[in-house]
């Protein structure tokens, strides 16, 4: 039977009790097996515990076990006889934009966790406004410790009613969310139903997972290819064989389809759609293959192939929000490099226009941008780039800034500015 | 019209090819790490799949410990010469012969990899290294990066990885430095028997089961080799055996399989109740953090 793969983050403050969510999710759908259960057991009496702590299935470096944090984004695997799930576990502490970030990038769903005796917090603005940020199309509201309130329906109510103006202020549709009460510690309403919450008829957190639909919104899109590497065999029988490789962006390619080859422009049509195991008669969103062209015409690494009558915009000046990733700090005018796609060119970044403010969802002055702080700017770029809207495609409308000397990553891009924003009163303190 | 999702394997499939051509668009020396085990091979056959009808435009580099399966080697030599494959050798033996290494108490080598492993990439100028890791192998592997940065001393920092977003790897690095690249991160050891299963992939005979002499230690079956054999009160005995991974001879167990068919591994594996490298690596039992220091000093 053919399954399908859903790909999802968690996000959730500091003490949420997140590791023992997943931890929870892996021992509950039986995807730790004996041995690694076995460590957890002598781990958990080794620090003198009474029950076994499942947080230590998934905080595996050192400092983490010795700090009992979670420090890095790590990926977890595990599978139902309908789904297999790749999870991206995201911490919360200091490099909480970063972590998020990461984790959402690759998301079709995003579980947030928030604590039932504390509600939606600053934490819970910030990380809701990444995910809205970074367009994960579905988010689960999980509202953990369920136990400690003793199962009250108000309580919850009370929380799914904030966080739903929150997701409204944010814009995300109102079907896009789905509310879980659930112990982690426990295992109420993660993998089993709860017999504590008679008043709750909606899914568990597994049952959602599992049910719902797995389509990333790009398969609808134009279609964009860019080209990762020229195949070239040049031996006597594929003499003239000239094949563009590349992982299908968006929408969907076919042979006879009219495409146009940017940045340069040129038109031209689809032959083949090939593959190691022969053509394909249509290649859709995440599938790689190698496309063949009627005409004979000079494409190489970087250059990106798309739909004719429904291109992106070619453009050296690019309006973008940034989420700044790196101690360093953006200095306006800076000289870096820029990697969309399968391009990397250098970009002259200006003064930040603005920093949004996560917690009131405004935008704020801003002469500079540090770590986890998100804004927009204007960039330069020496190539001209196709980019589309990340609203629109995130594939095409996502890029790296790198710092030149260290080659590090210093701020995730987004083309235009995803986030539709309606202010919030600030929280309480 | 929405088209349906990709099957789990078509996506996996997708994602490692997209990872080796992506490095072999920006990275001037590639080489894919090879042992022969399963996670190699499947290495060597997306890397196939990735560049067809072209070659793969890079060599295999096999950090051989000297206690090898006979048939892993010849499966080795089979698959380079069918493929027209370049394959390069560094031997932990030539490293004890002449002192730079010596051999552990235990007699196990894996650890002493690393040091072959560092220096064939300096002789060789190899910028990016393929490897066959999984994520799900072990917890200090889930923090590991697709693409990820080794200094010139081939160390591991996982506190000073790069942000990984979408599908946009970082690969700058300096003179010096290297990138290790793991194409098959998001595969567990399921996906990979499925995915063998599904594409035929030819595999060592030694993971199917066979009749062998093997004695138990540490609640592990080894086999007698070059690098030993039982001590004590451990005693030979015949059984159907089959191995879950393939590394060093002297620390990698069999376990007790009748299983002959793809079909009957899967529904193995489905079953077990321990990981794989739980139950057949001894190397990895060392200790809670066996392997993120052994990362950290540049193994893989």
């Amino acid at each position: 039977m053919s399954r399908d793969l859903l790909r999802f983050a968690t996000a959730g403050s500091v003490d949420d009790g997140k590791s023992t969510l997943v931890g929870r999710l892996l021992y509950d759908t039986k995807s730790v097996l004996a041995d690694q259960i076995e460590a957890v057991h002598r781990a958990s009496v080794d620090k003198g515990l009474a029950t076994p702590d499942l947080s230590l299935l998934v905080d595996g470096l050192r400092a983490e076990r010795e700090q009992g944090i979670t420090i890095d984004v790590a990926y977890r695997y595990f599978g139902t006889p309908v789904r297999e799930f790749v999870l991206a576990d995201t911490p919360g502490h200091v490099q909480y934009t970063r972590n998020t970030v990461t984790g959402a990038s690759t998301a079709e769903l995003a579980v947030l966790l928030v604590d039932a005796r504390h509600g939606v917090v600053e934490q819970t603005r910030r990380h809701a406004t990444v995910l809205a940020l970074l367009r994960v199309p579905r988010l689960v509201l999980a509202i953990n410790k369920i136990d400690l309130v003793d199962y009250d329906e108000a309580v919850l109510t009370a929380i799914a009613k904030d966080f739903a103006g929150l997701a409204r202020s944010l814009g995300f549709p109102d079907d896009a969310v789905q509310t879980i009460p659930l112990s982690a510690l426990v295992g109420d309403n993660v993998v089993d139903r709860s017999e504590r919450t008679p008043w709750y008829d909606g899914p568990t957190l597994l049952g959602h997972l599992e049910s719902v639909p797995v389509v990333a919104p790009e398969a609808n899109a134009p279609f964009r290819m860019p080209v990762q590497y020229v195949i070239r065999p040049r031996t006597e029988a594929l003499h003239d064989y000239r094949g563009y490789a590349g992982q299908v962006a968006s929408g969907t390619v076919r042979p006879g389809d009219a495409v146009v080859v940017l940045p340069e422009g040129l038109h031209t049509t689809v032959s083949s759609v090939d593959t190691a195991d022969g053509p394909l008669a249509s290649a859709a969103a995440g599938r790689s293959v190698t496309i063949l062209l009627t005409d004979d015409i000079d494409i190489s690494r970087g250059d990106m192939i798309v739909a004719a009558g429904a291109e992106p915009r070619v453009t050296t000046e690019i309006d973008a929000t940034l989420c700044w990733l790196a101690d360093k700090p953006l200095r306006p005018g800076a000289r870096l490099l820029l990697k969309h796609g399968t391009r990397t060119t250098q970009v002259i970044v200006g003064a930040p226009e603005c920093r949004i403010d996560t917690d009131t969802l405004t935008e704020v002055e801003a002469e500079t941008l540090g770590l986890n702080d998100i804004g927009r700017v204007t960039l330069r770029t020496a190539d001209a780039l196709p980019v589309d809207d990340y609203a629109d495609i995130r594939a095409t409308g996502s890029f790296l800034l790198i710092d030149p000397p260290t080659g590090n990553t210093l701020a995730a891009g987004l083309v235009g500015s995803p986030l539709a924003l309606t202010p919030l009163t600030p929280l309480a303190p | 019209m929405t088209a349906p999702a990709l099957d789990a394997l078509d996506a996996l499939e997708s994602e490692s090819i997209h990872i080796f051509r992506e490095v072999a668009g920006e990275f001037d020396r590639p080489v894919i790490l090879f042992s022969g085990g399963k996670d190699s091979t499947l290495l060597v056959h997306l890397a196939v799949k990735a560049f067809a009808p072209a070659p793969v435009p890079f060599p295999l580099l096999h950090v051989d410990t000297g206690h090898n399966f006979d048939e892993v080697i010849d499966f080795r030599d089979t698959l380079v010469e069918r493929l027209g494959l370049r394959l390069e050798v560094a031997k932990v033996q030539d490293y004890i012969d002449d002192g730079r290494l010596v051999e552990r108490a235990d007699g196990t080598r894996n650890p002493l990899q690393t040091q072959p492993l560092l220096d064939s990439i300096v002789e060789g100028r190899f910028d990016a290294v393929f490897g066959g890791g999984r994520r799900d192998e072990e917890r200090a592997r889930a923090k590991e990066r697709i693409l990820s940065l080794r200094d010139a001393f081939g160390r591991w920092d996982p506190r000073k990885q790069r942000p990984e977003l979408w599908n946009l790897y970082n690969g700058r690095h300096a003179a010096g430095e290297h990138v290790r690249v793991f194409p098959i991160s998001n595969w567990t050891e399921l996906d990979v028997w499925r995915y063998i299963q599904r594409e035929q992939i030819e595999l060592p005979t030694i993971y199917y089961a066979h009749q062998r002499e093997v004695y138990k230690r540490d609640g592990m079956w080894l086999a007698e080799g070059p690098w030993g054999g039982p001590r004590g009160a451990e005693t030979l005995e015949q059984l159907s055996v089959r191995y879950r991974t393939v590394g060093d001879g002297s620390c990698t167990g069999a376990v007790e399989s009748t299983a002959t068919t793809l079909d009957e591994i899967i529904a193995e594996v489905t079953a077990s109740r321990l990981t794989e490298r739980g139950a057949t690596r001894a190397d990895d039992r060392m200790s809670e953090a066996a392997m993120e220091d052994r990362k950290r000093e540049g193994y893989f």
